[in-house]
């Protein structure tokens, strides 16, 4: 079997020899009889980023969408616009504010996704109630998205605790730090329940240097061998802190590796995000009905540095943020709405005030100086603390007490 | 909790006398319908076969343990009872089966897994140490994580490089695991249960060279006890056993030593000296009450385990019960463990395990004539 250069469908040819001798079942072997697409055509992403509304706000021709076999997009509806366009002026909003409490000492670290706040949006959007998504620490934005409390949100960043939110309560994993161990709990969550004949489908994210990590290999190919609804969601912002993507893979792109695990990739444009809401609902959808897994590559950018305390300066060059500043999700997509008729004025104002909300939210829940309780320490090791916890319980309370009684 | 542990008759392995009065028991009680010989092996598949019938919730998956049954057939017969949706076979990745098993476990299940061999595991000690171990802590109690991990550990077998590590101690050293050891065929079933029932992770270690150990086994008395157990809300988990009564010195072993130190125990007898033997069943977490309540009863203990001394378990073991027992302690505490090395080629390994001269020696050392 070969890799087809141009693409093009035979539809000429049985699903079986379309399939070819390796894939005769499975996911891909399902989708090229539903589409009457080689398996190439399938699985290989399209030959290039899937992009609808340009950087200028101008929607692309159709053709230019993704408008070959296997890679067709429906524009997403104006009620699902308008309100990815509010989330983003929200995530915006967030991140620039965490930012400030940061430098105000009122937050530990906040890696901000400035820059990248429409995969951050489209990732949440595209899933229904019942479905899970696996964040990652720059995820936090999706994870407010999911409807889960902005200060419970930041509990981990606060430093409190490592986690302020019941994950099976919202179905969002906890931000996870270590690379692409969380793909494998999605990958749990989604087995569990198909096992259960259950039609939920999970969204998976990691960056670009994750891909790199043993974990996201052994993930996408646990998923794709049993078959599961998993959206594998990779937002490639070029840098795995300072190490620029070029030496982490020389694949012709991240959505490439789909192909060895016998599943669909797709690239797309980062910082569109009528294109992202397209190709994850597409791909959600197909996960649910039974075309999973897959994964979806977005190019995007990282405008500010990894976290606070890392310097960008030292590894990238202005111009190349420069770049990007031109290419920002928010300002074509108030252009594009604005020149549809679908924002106005009044629309924008609404939305900022809103969004102006979220932010004195922040302040306030995280101005406040919550107490901590040092027997939390022990509380919730096991359900059942053991003896040895409840022994060193019991000596920090004592020393407490005498510290409280010699002051 | 009133702890149920009744061990010291059930005391088996590679032991001559101990098999033979098993064999001894088994004519005995031929005709009687309930008690029979069977192996840990056995002990371990029923365990897995009766929790899989009480809650549907419980699958078992890793590497050939589906049709083949496991390289050590514990999963025997699993995927034809259960089917293959409950008892199954994953890609060769241990991370993935232990990352897979985390998201499971989130979602309603309660994933017994196998790690293939000891020193296989290795790939998937992120999962283990960063999520399976710190996930309830982290959500605060709002994710458990009910998983058995079990894990084939330990020499004795003449096995190959990598198939006879002791990695106990690094489960042991990570805050939020348990850490279960059986040594008896009938602690083989009662602990596996009691580990699938956890609320809590569980790394399940079993001894290898145990696995054909043979015993007299009354299972429907098991199940009645687990039942019963259940209903009051009791178990034996966390608690150590008295393998062996005795008054002269302690020996605290665990999983694969236990058989070691009770033949020990049995040539000791045999000078004049009664050693009484601690089986600890449970590392984590570690029953200091049964522990110590032996050695301020002797005065004198030697600790015995297959892994290296060297900041291990049986450190840990000689640590606790210094601080614990110091005022009752004629003879500072020895330990019989490993070499610090590389675990052995087979043609070696005679030389590294604790032996039963070796610990006699350690008793002999612990000062009888002050």
């Amino acid at each position: 079997m070969t890799i087809s250069a141009d693409h093009t469908a035979l539809g000429q040819d049985s699903p079986e020899q379309l399939a070819g001798n390796h894939v005769t079942e499975g996911a891909a072997a399902e989708a090229v009889r539903k589409f009457g697409i080689t398996v190439e055509d399938y699985m290989l992403p399209a030959r290039h980023q899937i992009q609808m509304v340009d950087q200028d706000g101008t929607l692309n021709a159709h053709t230019e969408q993704g408008a070959q076999p296997g890679h067709e997009y429906a524009l997403p509806g104006d009620a699902e616009l308008l309100a990815a366009y509010e989330h983003l002026v929200v995530g915006r909003r967030v991140n620039d504010q965490n930012s400030a409490l940061v430098r105000q000492g009122r937050m530990a670290v906040y890696p901000s996704s400035h820059g990248q706040e429409a995969c951050q949006v489209a990732a949440a959007l595209c899933l229904a109630d019942g479905d899970w998504i696996f964040p990652t620490y720059r995820d936090s934005v999706a994870v407010m998205a999911r409807g889960v409390d902005p200060v419970q949100t930041m509990t981990l960043f606060r430093g409190d605790w490592h986690n302020g939110y019941d994950p099976a309560k919202h179905k969002v994993g906890i931000q996870c730090t270590p690379l692409t161990t969380q793909l494998l709990h999605a990958v749990g969550v989604a087995h569990a329940a198909k096992l259960r004949g259950e039609d939920t489908v999970v969204l998976a994210m990691c960056g670009d240097g994750a891909t790199s990590e043993g974990d996201f290999h052994e993930a996408l190919n646990f998923a794709a061998v049993f078959h599961l609804p998993v959206v594998f969601f990779v937002q490639n912002n070029q840098y795995a802190i300072s190490v620029p993507l070029a030496h982490q893979s020389v694949a012709p792109s991240l959505a490439h590796k789909a192909v060895g695990y016998g599943m669909a990739g797709e690239r797309v444009d980062g910082n569109d995000v009528v294109a992202l809401l397209a190709v994850l609902g597409r791909a959600v959808k197909l996960a649910r009905d039974g075309s999973g897994p897959l994964l979806v590559e977005a190019h995007t950018y990282r405008m500010q540095a990894h976290t606070n305390a890392d310097d960008a300066t030292r590894y990238r060059q202005d111009s190349e943020v420069a770049q990007w500043v031109a290419r920002d999700p928010l300002k074509r997509m108030q252009t594009y709405l604005t020149g549809r008729g679908l924002l106005d004025d009044d629309g924008a104002a609404r939305i900022a005030e809103k969004a102006e909300a979220v932010a004195t939210q922040l302040r306030e829940g995280l101005g406040a100086d919550v107490p901590v309780d040092p027997q939390d320490l022990f509380r919730y090791v096991f359900s059942t603390p053991t003896p040895q916890l409840k022994e060193q319980s019991a000596m920090l309370a004592d020393e407490i007490a005498r510290d409280e009684a010699a002051k | 909790m009133s702890p149920t542990v009744t061990t010291s008759s059930e005391a088996n392995g590679n032991v001559g006398a101990a098999t033979a009065r098993a064999a001894a028991k088994a004519a005995a009680t031929a005709e009687s319908a309930g008690p029979q010989t069977i192996t840990m092996a056995k002990a371990l598949n029923t365990a897995m076969a009766d929790a899989m019938h009480a809650d549907s919730s419980v699958l078992v998956f890793g590497e050939d343990v589906g049709t083949l049954g496991g390289v050590f057939r514990i999963t025997d017969g699993l995927t034809t009872t259960f089917g293959e949706s409950r008892c199954f076979d994953t890609p060769l990745a241990e991370s993935g089966i232990v990352g897979m098993a985390v998201g499971m476990a989130m979602n309603g299940m309660r994933p017994v897994i196998e790690m293939q061999f000891d020193a296989f595991a290795y790939p998937a000690f992120e999962q283990i140490v960063s999520h399976v171990a710190k996930m309830h802590n982290r959500t605060k109690g709002a994710v458990k994580l009910p998983i058995v991990i079990r894990v084939p550990y330990a020499g004795g077998i003449g096995g190959v490089e990598h198939h006879c590590d002791s990695s106990e101690s690094y489960y042991a050293h990570t805050a939020g695991l348990k850490v279960f050891t059986p040594a008896t065929v009938a602690d083989g079933y009662r602990m596996l249960r009691e580990a699938i029932d956890s609320d809590d992770p569980v790394m399940f270690m079993e001894p290898k060279k145990l696995y054909w150990s043979k015993d007299l086994v009354d299972l429907e008395g098991l199940r009645a006890e687990h039942a019963a157990n259940t209903e009051r809300g009791t178990s034996s988990e966390g608690r150590a056993a008295v393998a062996r009564p005795g008054s002269d010195a302690t020996l605290i072993a665990y999983g694969p030593s236990v058989p070691t130190a009770l033949a020990a125990a049995a040539a000791a007898a045999e000078e004049g000296r009664s050693l009484e033997v601690i089986d600890v069943r449970s590392i984590v977490p570690f029953d200091d009450e049964t522990v110590c309540a032996s050695v301020r009863k002797t005065g004198r203990a030697v600790v015995i385990a297959e892994a290296h001394g060297f900041a291990s378990v049986s450190s840990e073991i000689v640590a606790r019960v210094q601080e614990r027992c110091f005022h009752y302690l004629a003879a500072p505490i020895r330990r019989v463990t490993g070499f610090d090395v590389p675990y052995p080629a087979p043609k070696l390994e005679h030389y590294y395990l604790p032996g039963v001269d070796r610990i006699l020696d350690a008793v002999d050392d612990l000062q009888w004539e002050d």
